[in-house]
């Protein structure tokens, strides 16, 4: 669900100068510019004025367990994955939901009018803008639409920067999130180091509006088989891969394996996994009162399948060992979001494999699963 | 070109509630408290048998609970509640005239209308019985459309009764089988003493045409699947009514996951073989 209906995709090319017009251009309409920045030790999404706060020659080292920032690359975009996704701003880690008000009936409620940042989000990588769809059909589905997140899904613009290298941790190709992305973008640039420029690729009309306003010139045709290249380049150096035929049927049949016995033995039960998977949406929500005690605010923030607060009932917890945890965390992405969602809840970032302390990789637990099977 | 967002004519907010005055509040039992509500813009909350609502307490927080009033008679919103932690024990402290948040209805419903031409069976353990009697009214109202009907109800204790006169009134009734147990008797206590589910085997119902309606804890609920089956009743015609933490009822929180199921969207009642599978593996 993108603003405006996509038009068949245009080619233009983009130097620096027209990139920081372009930011420009949004920041006057409005937009709270966001995108890659570096932040401590590694790259984030932050807010961006002009090219100068993107991360330029910096790229990122990823691996199970581990990630390194190295200040040795060409190019504005040649790092692999920040740490978070669009996630943060669009479904943010704390939201608050309405405040409640006593007065001499009892008490009222004051609901949050619907958000009105319009966040343009700069260089979001083809599999975040999957998640992002894939978000969509958590909170907006009817009957029930999330009132936040649509306002601020609808405001928001979208510019994505197709991979053209892969990292350690990636498996968007088996997913079939990216490299590239082919759709559901307002503009995707593809960049060419060397020559500082840009390709780009126009999706919406308002995306179409705002380049036009700055006159970019139509790319030769050659360009645009380049940017085609680099982006199955980066295919072929997936660093890991997931073979996903029948595996959601397969994973259906795995609840009783003595894998997840295994996993546990490693598994801190931490939830950075979680945190960080541009898809997870599960939330908690938070009472605050006042110190007068006549207002009382309620909060919807983050949380993870491996708390045990998340399947408390009176009585006690339902999923109490870090097996059943994990259990519900690799199954819910890999298989019951499929029967949910009609379509799978990873795609293949790699990030839950790098940020996870002990690197347990998501892959190989499944394909484990699987050969159990 | 911009995007449209008119806010103006988007629909309310799902996580943010109504409210409700509380006409009644009273006791039934020592821990279980029945709350009677009405509507503040005067709309009557329209609900299906076996829906619930997340009802919210000033500052303390919102919780699920099963709507346990006459469907018919929607205009007063009716709950009955097990006093077990903060929210269920702020509830409890709102007095007439105070008011409580309320979202909802939501959830599935028990098949009343599929039911129309069969017996009926109701398993309820303990305050499992709030969420059947909803259907109990509809079945009742409609008396000359099903064949036998029959209530069966665990208590802990005598004294952990709910709905004592209801349950009178209608064991008086010719043409209703009315069986209350308890756990642990006590003194002056004539009835059944034991598990509800050793009743199902004493009631007169044609196996091949009953739908059974089962409500209350996991356990108990297996147990009366097991012995509904054994007489003779297909497990199609067996629905269970699941309980999961819930904090929006609407698939945004997902706490309460079974599986697949969103027990919020796609419960809480079930026709049991939907669930049978997850509910035999632990901890899911
Ligand atoms: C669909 C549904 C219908 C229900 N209907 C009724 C009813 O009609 N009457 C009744 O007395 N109770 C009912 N319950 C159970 C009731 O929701 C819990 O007893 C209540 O949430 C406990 O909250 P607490 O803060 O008082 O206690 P605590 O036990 O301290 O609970 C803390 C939190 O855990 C969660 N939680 C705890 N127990 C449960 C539970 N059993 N189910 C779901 N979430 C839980 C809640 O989010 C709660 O706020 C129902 C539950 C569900 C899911
Ligand atoms: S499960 Fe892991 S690889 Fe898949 S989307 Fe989430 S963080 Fe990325
Ligand atoms: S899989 Fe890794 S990141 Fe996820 S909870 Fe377990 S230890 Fe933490
Ligand atoms: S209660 Fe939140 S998803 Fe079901």
């Amino acid at each position: 669900m993108s603003a405006g209906t996509t038009t068949a995709p245009t080619y233009r090319t983009l130097t620096v100068p027209q990139l920081d017009q372009l930011l420009s251009a949004l920041c006057k309409e409005g937009y709270l510019t966001i995108g890659p920045t570096v932040g401590d030790a590694a790259i984030v999404y932050d807010e961006i004025r002009s090219t100068k706060d993107l991360p330029r020659g910096y790229t990122d080292e990823q691996e199970a367990g581990s990630y390194r920032l190295r200040e040795n690359a060409q190019g504005y975009f040649a790092y692999i994955t920040p740490v978070q996704s669009a996630k943060q701003y669009l479904h943010p880690p704390r939201q608050h939901l309405w405040e409640a008000v006593k007065d001499s009936e009892g008490f009222h409620i004051l609901p949050d009018p619907p958000a009105n940042t319009r966040y343009a989000f700069v260089g979001l990588r083809p599999c975040e803008l999957r998640a992002i769809e894939i978000q969509d059909r958590v909170f907006l589905t009817e009957p029930f639409v999330a009132q936040h997140y649509k306002a601020l899904r609808q405001a928001a613009f979208l510019i994505v920067a197709q991979c053209t290298r892969a990292g350690a941790t990636c498996f968007c190709q088996s997913m079939g999130t990216g490299p590239a992305a082919r759709g559901g973008f307002d503009l995707a640039l593809t960049e060419f180091p060397e020559e500082a420029t840009f390709l780009l690729e126009i999706g919406t009309p308002r995306g179409q509006a705002i380049v036009d306003a700055i006159g970019c010139a139509e790319a030769p045709e050659e360009m645009v088989e380049q940017a085609r290249a680099r982006q199955s380049q980066a295919a072929l150096q997936m660093g890991r891969r997931l073979d996903t035929e029948e595996l959601p049927k397969q994973l259906g049949s795995s609840y009783s394996s003595g894998r997840w016995e295994q996993i546990a033995r490693r598994c801190l039960s931490c939830g950075n996994c979680t945190m960080v998977c541009p898809t997870c949406f599960c939330t908690n929500v938070e009472d605050t009162a006042s110190l007068t005690g006549d207002h009382a605010g309620r909060w919807q923030r983050w949380d993870s399948c491996f708390t045990s607060e998340l399947s408390y009932i009176h009585g006690g917890v339902v999923r109490k060992s870090t097996a059943s945890r994990y259990r519900q965390w690799l199954l819910h992405k890999l298989c019951t979001w499929h029967e949910q969602f009609g379509e799978s809840g990873c795609v293949g970032c790699g990030r839950c494999i790098t940020w996870c302390p002990v690197g347990i990789d998501i892959t190989e637990e499944a394909q484990a699963l699987r050969q159990a099977h | 070109m911009q995007p449209s967002i008119d806010v103006s004519s988007s629909p309310a907010d799902p996580m943010t509630p109504r409210m409700f005055r509380v006409l009644r509040n009273y006791n039934d039992t020592a821990d279980c408290y029945t709350l009677s509500l009405q509507a503040e813009d005067g709309d009557p909350l329209l609900f299906a048998p076996g829906q619930f609502t997340m009802l919210y307490a000033f500052g303390r927080g919102e919780v699920p609970i099963s709507i346990s009033g006459d469907p018919s008679d929607p205009g007063t919103l009716i709950h009955t509640i097990r006093e077990v932690g903060p929210v269920t024990q702020a509830l409890r402290e709102v007095k007439k005239g105070g008011l409580i948040g309320v979202r909802g209805p939501y959830g599935t419903a028990w098949p009343v209308k599929e039911a129309e031409g069969n017996d009926v069976v109701f398993v309820a353990g303990g305050i499992g019985l709030a969420p059947l009697r909803p259907a109990l009214y509809q079945v009742l109202h409609r008396r000359s459309r099903f064949g036998k009907v029959a209530l069966l109800y665990g208590a802990r204790t005598p004294n952990d009764i709910l709905y004592r006169d209801e349950l009178e009134k209608w064991r008086s009734r010719f043409d209703m089988q009315v069986e209350v147990t308890v756990d642990r008797s006590q003194a002056g206590w004539r009835g059944h003493v034991g598990v509800v589910t050793r009743l199902i085997s004493r009631t007169g119902f044609d196996p091949v045409n009953t739908i059974a309606m089962v409500c209350g804890p996991e356990v108990m609920m297996r147990f009366a699947v097991a012995e509904l089956t054994g007489r003779g009743v297909a497990q199609e015609q067996i629905h269970v009514s699941l309980e999961r933490n819930m904090k929006c009822a609407v698939g945004f929180c997902g706490h309460c996951q079974l599986g697949p199921a969103f027990i919020c969207k796609d419960g809480p009642v079930f026709v049991f073989p939907e669930v049978k599978r997850l509910l035999s593996i632990r901890e899911v």
